[in-house]
């Protein structure tokens, strides 16, 4: 009973925290190296089709991205109902995506311009109208690489 | 002179610094990797240039027309999006048997036309169907000829099943079909 007693008596050691701040800034370190900030503020629905047979994009930074949908509510009151591109973080015209290719092309590194992709995120609702007039700037534009953004399902 | 030792920093705070930043990393991040169905636009067709297309021959074509009404007429058939699979795995795969399917897979073009009203989904449900019919048979030959899947396959074997199937679907010049 007494040699019972005697080890209550001693406590358990309170725990080391030394290495606390090792283990969060490994973690700290990794999320800094991985994280992406959002670039774009999306101002349209944005909900993607889904496929199954899809790539993946190696290299975003050789992205450029068009957005489709419908104005989110907020801006419904202003721009309508209708499904519209959105490039950068403006409403713009089939009409300006030339020269938003020909932006990003200027911006890249000359080995990299044949690696290009546009990425044409466009919502569920949206109909082939309006993408197949993006597909023709494109074609304009000489900016044959595209890539239906959606979203994996496993079939 | 007595060297007087600096007083060591408390480094108790560091933690607390630490995981200010890691709580703000961990909120704004995105882990999301993009993926998504790859294509190839063709080049505009030059002014006054007809195209011609009278060179291929007609069973080498398969055409998958899609409505506003998001229906399926695959060589004048109307089908369900669940047949669409099968049906082009069957044309591709022909190897000139029957006489209104393709005669190679080198030579089989899928022709993809769609009307200004059809929706994106759909749109995204047939070329996925198109690509699988393709996958299923690059996988096939893959692993007939080295036992693995098309995608685990590496340079020049990887090149050489792709030449057996390569995926050549047309995206026609848009035409407005129907109108309301």
């Amino acid at each position: 009973m007494s040699r019972f007693k005697k080890k209550k008596q001693g406590g358990t050691p309170a725990i080391s925290t030394a290495s606390l701040p090792d283990i969060v800034f490994m973690l700290l370190f990794f999320f800094m190296v991985t994280t992406v900030m959002r670039e774009t503020t999306l101002l349209v629905e944005n909900v993607l089709p889904k496929a199954s047979e899809v790539k993946k994009i190696e290299d975003k930074s050789l992205c450029s991205y068009i957005y489709v949908g419908a104005p989110v509510s907020e801006m419904k009151i202003k721009f309508g109902t209708e499904p519209r591109i959105q490039l950068n973080d403006s409403f713009k015209l089939a009409s300006d995506i030339q020269e938003f290719v020909a932006t990003k092309r200027e911006a890249t590194a000359e080995e990299k311009k044949p690696q290009l992709i546009t990425c044409i995120k466009a919502d569920v609702d949206a109909k082939m109208g309006l993408i197949t007039d993006i597909k023709q700037e494109l074609r304009k534009a000489q900016a044959f690489k595209i890539n239906y953004a959606t979203y994996t399902i496993l079939d | 002179m007595s060297r007087r030792s600096l007083p060591e920093i408390n480094a108790g705070s560091m933690a607390d610094i630490a995981f200010l930043l890691l709580i703000f990393f961990l909120v704004t991040t995105t882990m999301d990797v993009d993926t998504g169905l790859v294509r190839k636009l063709p080049a505009m067709p030059e002014e006054e240039e007809i195209i011609d297309d009278s060179q291929i021959k007609a069973r080498n074509i398969y055409v998958v027309l899609v409505n506003a009404k998001d229906q399926l007429l695959v060589e004048d058939e109307l089908i369900t999006i669940s047949e669409l699979r099968e049906g082009t795995k069957r044309f591709l795969d022909n190897w000139g048997k029957n006489p209104n399917l393709s005669d190679n897979p080198q030579k089989a073009i899928v022709s993809l036309q769609n009307d200004r009203g059809t929706s994106y989904e759909m749109y995204i449900n047939v070329q996925n169907e198109l690509s699988a019919a393709y996958h299923e048979l690059r996988d096939r030959e893959a692993q007939k000829k080295f036992g693995q899947n098309y995608s685990d396959l590496k340079g020049e074997n990887k090149k050489e099943i792709r030449k057996m199937f390569p995926e050549k679907i047309s995206e026609a010049e848009p035409k407005n079909v129907e109108k309301n």
